[in-house]
């Protein structure tokens, strides 16, 4: 919830936006008008209004939340979109296009109104091309420095062989800058150290045990999951990725993503059953994703490799049991189908219902047993309680979403506020929490695995009395999909670590032209010298650890 | 070794009478595994040195805890309970490479991240070995028609065994490391896979020579690592 109260002079009476009224606002700056699924206006601006433009959306229309920046190029020009929504009613969505030259795609910056712009149009410079103007560090962010060419512009030979270069092999002492006043220090985290999460680059500089500048640098897991999705046919050959975006067992939320971008897209019904099949086993993977969450923060804040994280993967092994059983893989589940799911209930339906009751049944002694070891653990309280800092502001420039921005108090749940699947029919309740710190964010987790368990639990009863002849999985679906030409949507969900979501343009052939994933982990991560900066660094550890970022999502 | 003393233990009363009063009656429990029970009351057996280091080595195997992508979680659950790769002697993750033995490279490896992969790998203490995890360490996986994707750990470091998977089941890759631990003890040493060496242009040199031509090619100030040495330019 934002302090201010949200302007609603561009708010119809209903809380929809009124087109008419962001046209008045943003006045003869509107090129053009487009169309896309999702948002209520797409105006298309100059390249370089594009700041006062986003000034005036943010300002003066509560456009709070900027989604997501996606690049692309077209035949004649280039175009970057910005996705603005608003925090306090995500189904509030504005799209500014902007377009740039073909011969000089320049665009200035959004880094003005929305700070996440700032990775974001890295990100797009880096794939596509396009450089933005007033940016304060334009540079390359998930390709290697000395990388040629742009991988997602059209013109890109991607058989030139490349050269990469190793530039850690520098002194790391040797910029030290050590005077009267200074004694800093510089240390690289990562990339291959176990408080990372994976394959994260933090490059510290330390003044004694302060943190004085923290950058991460990543681009290490970057799988080039953009171009392999828009090689790939809307109909079967997408759905494998997803599970390997954010590959921490959370792979139907993923799955989830696609889907809804994709049926929205091609206009496909989801039949009831299928969508409570969903729901559960969507929630059966946020478990397993915040368990895996909790483990690995014990494990970086006390080092506590022997009880709770063997704890929590023991959990995991129970869910990801059920998810075998329902979806036939441990991890890599490839479920969901266009419409519907691959499959029913495993036979017999009683012994699946049993196995996923009896986790149920056990797990609010678990988590007790959680909040003994973890919670009310005074060296955990001293690592956690007020350290780590996000000032719900911050968090909404940046574009935090999930766990990180509901304990910093923003009260945003796409599963509530853009409800998608069976949830709007359920009893559950989003979880904040205002301590801002790393505490809150691991009591969210918790609290958010109790949450799912009551979804799941309303889900095997649905399921249970479902009546026999009813229980269509799949939707008729076309063999092959051919969207219309140009359609373009961004559609996201509420996945294990905040919202996931995905743009598509469709050019009228069997594969999307332009496949964008909006990952929270990007957006939270740049949270973090926000942060760790003037803090101790085992505090920049332990946020790092309560971000719970999943590299395979932040680098894509 | 006199007649009235054979390795059987129990042939003579005062023997028995020995042990018995010292452990009680009946076959005692110090004979409960089958090792001790074939080399009854003299512990010793003969065997090479190599031979022993071999099996200790494949007996004792320190692993680089070592996170890439996906398959680094099954990873995790094969260390962790349930599949506990400990049992199979296998299970001490060190953080870092100077205590490792085995490297396990659980994930896609892309352009940025093979140099420094390769330097982890360089860090390890001989003798070292890799374990392959899935199918990107093989080929690229699912995402081998990537712009950035390394298509396959070999391009990058000798790898001795490959566990083919996206992911591999935890069962499986213990499975790998049951594999490797049993041509370690067989005394076969890692494949020496640098791929310079196989090129054909590289053919009729002495092995000093090709480092030296390989040396003068790296640019020293930025330390340029070709890891696709076949088509780099
Ligand atoms: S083999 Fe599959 S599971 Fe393993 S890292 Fe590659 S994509 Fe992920």
């Amino acid at each position: 919830m934002s302090l201010e109260p949200v302007r609603d002079d561009t708010l119809d009476a209903d809380g929809n936006v009124d087109p008419q009224a962001i046209l008045d606002l943003l006045g003869d700056r509107v090129l053009d008008i487009e169309e896309h699924m999702n948002a209520d206006i797409a105006v298309v601006v100059r390249p370089d209004t594009v700041e006062e433009t986003l000034l005036a959306l943010r300002d003066e229309a509560g456009f709070d939340h900027c989604s997501l920046v996606t690049a692309q190029e077209y035949e004649d020009r280039y175009e970057s979109i910005y996705h603005l929504k608003q925090y306090d009613d995500p189904t509030n969505e504005v799209s500014v296009v902007v377009p740039a030259t073909k011969d000089d795609p320049v665009s200035q910056s959004g880094n003005a109104a929305y700070r996440t712009c700032d990775w974001h149009e890295r990100e797009a410079y880096d794939l596509v091309g396009i450089e933005y103007e007033n940016h304060p560090d334009m540079r390359r962010i998930l390709m290697p420095e000395t990388w040629q060419g742009h991988p997602l512009s059209m013109d890109y030979d991607q058989d030139r062989p490349q050269v990469v270069t190793l530039g850690q092999h520098d002194n790391p002492l040797k910029d030290d800058i050590r005077d009267e006043e200074n004694d800093t220090m510089f240390i690289n985290i990562g990339p291959h150290h176990p408080a990372t999460h994976g394959v994260l680059h933090v490059k510290t500089v330390l003044d004694g045990e302060t943190v004085a500048n923290v950058e991460s640098d990543i681009g290490y897991l970057h799988r080039c999951e953009e171009q392999v999705c828009q090689n790939g046919t809307y109909r079967h050959q997408i759905m494998p990725y997803p599970d390997r975006w954010d590959y921490v067992s959370a792979g139907l939320l993923n799955e989830w993503a696609y889907a809804r971008a994709a049926e929205d897209l091609a206009d496909i019904e989801v039949p009831e059953y299928a969508q409570v099949i969903r729901t559960m086993g969507a929630e059966l993977c946020r478990v397993a994703a915040h368990m895996l969450a909790l483990g690995t923060f014990a494990l970086d804040v006390y080092g506590d490799f022997t009880a709770i994280f063997q704890y929590a993967f023991r959990d995991r092994e129970v869910v990801q049991n059920i998810l075998e059983e329902l979806t036939g893989q441990r991890m890599m589940f490839n479920y969901f189908r266009l419409g519907g799911v691959a499959w029913d209930l495993p036979e017999p339906r009683e012994d699946f219902f049993e196995l996923t009751r009896d986790f149920l049944d056990g797990l609010p002694g678990k988590l007790e047993e959680y909040h003994d070891l973890i919670t009310s653990n005074e060296i955990f309280q001293l690592r956690c309680v007020d350290t780590g800092i996000l000032e719900p502001e911050v968090a909404k420039s940046y574009g935090a979403t999930g766990p990180v921005a509901r304990a910093s108090g923003v009260d945003y749940d796409l599963r509530r506020d853009d409800p998608y699947g069976y949830y709007d029919e359920l009893d559950w309740d989003v979880v904040t929490e205002d301590g801002k710190d790393n505490y809150a964010r691991v009591l969210t987790r918790m609290q958010e695995v109790e949450e799912s368990a009551k979804i799941i639990k309303q889900c095997v009863d649905l399921l249970e009395e479902w009546p026999e002849e009813e229980r269509t999985i799949q939707s008729n679906v076309p063999r092959t999909l051919k969207p219309e030409n140009d359609t373009e949507t961004y559609r996201a969900v509420e996945a294990a670590k905040g919202e996931l979501g995905i743009y598509m343009r469709a050019d009228g052939t069997d594969k999307p032209a332009r496949f964008k994933i909006r990952s929270p982990c990007f957006s939270n991560l740049q949270t973090l010298p926000e942060m760790a900066q003037g803090e101790y660094i085992p505090d920049l550890i332990a946020s790092l650890g309560s971000l719970d970022i999943v590299l395979g999502e932040v680098d894509r | 070794m006199s007649s009235d003393n054979t390795t059987d233990g129990g042939s003579t009363d005062a023997l028995t009478k020995t042990r018995e009063a010292r452990m009680g009656a009946g076959l005692d429990d110090r004979f409960n595994s089958k090792l001790r029970e074939a080399f009854g009351a003299s512990p010793f057996i003969l065997t090479k040195f190599d031979k022993f280091m071999n099996w200790v080595r494949g007996s004792s195997m320190f692993m680089l805890q070592f996170g890439i992508a996906c398959c680094s979680i099954e990873m995790i659950h094969t260390y962790a309970i349930k599949h506990d790769l400990d049992r199979f002697h296998a299970g001490v993750p060190r953080a870092s490479p100077r205590q490792a033995d085995v490297i396990i490279v659980p994930g896609t490896i892309v352009s940025k991240f093979a140099p420094r992969m390769k330097r982890v790998y360089d860090q390890m203490p001989e003798p070292k070995f890799v374990v392959g995890m899935g199918s990107c360490t093989i080929s690229g996986g699912p995402f081998q028609e990537g712009y950035n994707v390394v298509k396959g750990a070999e391009e990058v470091i000798p790898v001795d065994i490959h566990v083919p998977g996206c992911p591999p089941r935890p069962e499986a890759l213990i499975y790998g490391v049951a594999k490797l631990q049993e041509r370690i003890a067989n005394g076969e040493s890692s494949p020496v896979t640098v791929k310079p060496y196989e090129l054909e242009q590289f053919g009729d040199m002495e092995r000093d020579e090709v480092v030296d031509q390989l040396a003068d090619q790296i640019d020293e100030d930025t330390l340029a690592m070709r890891y696709n040495w076949a088509d780099s330019p």
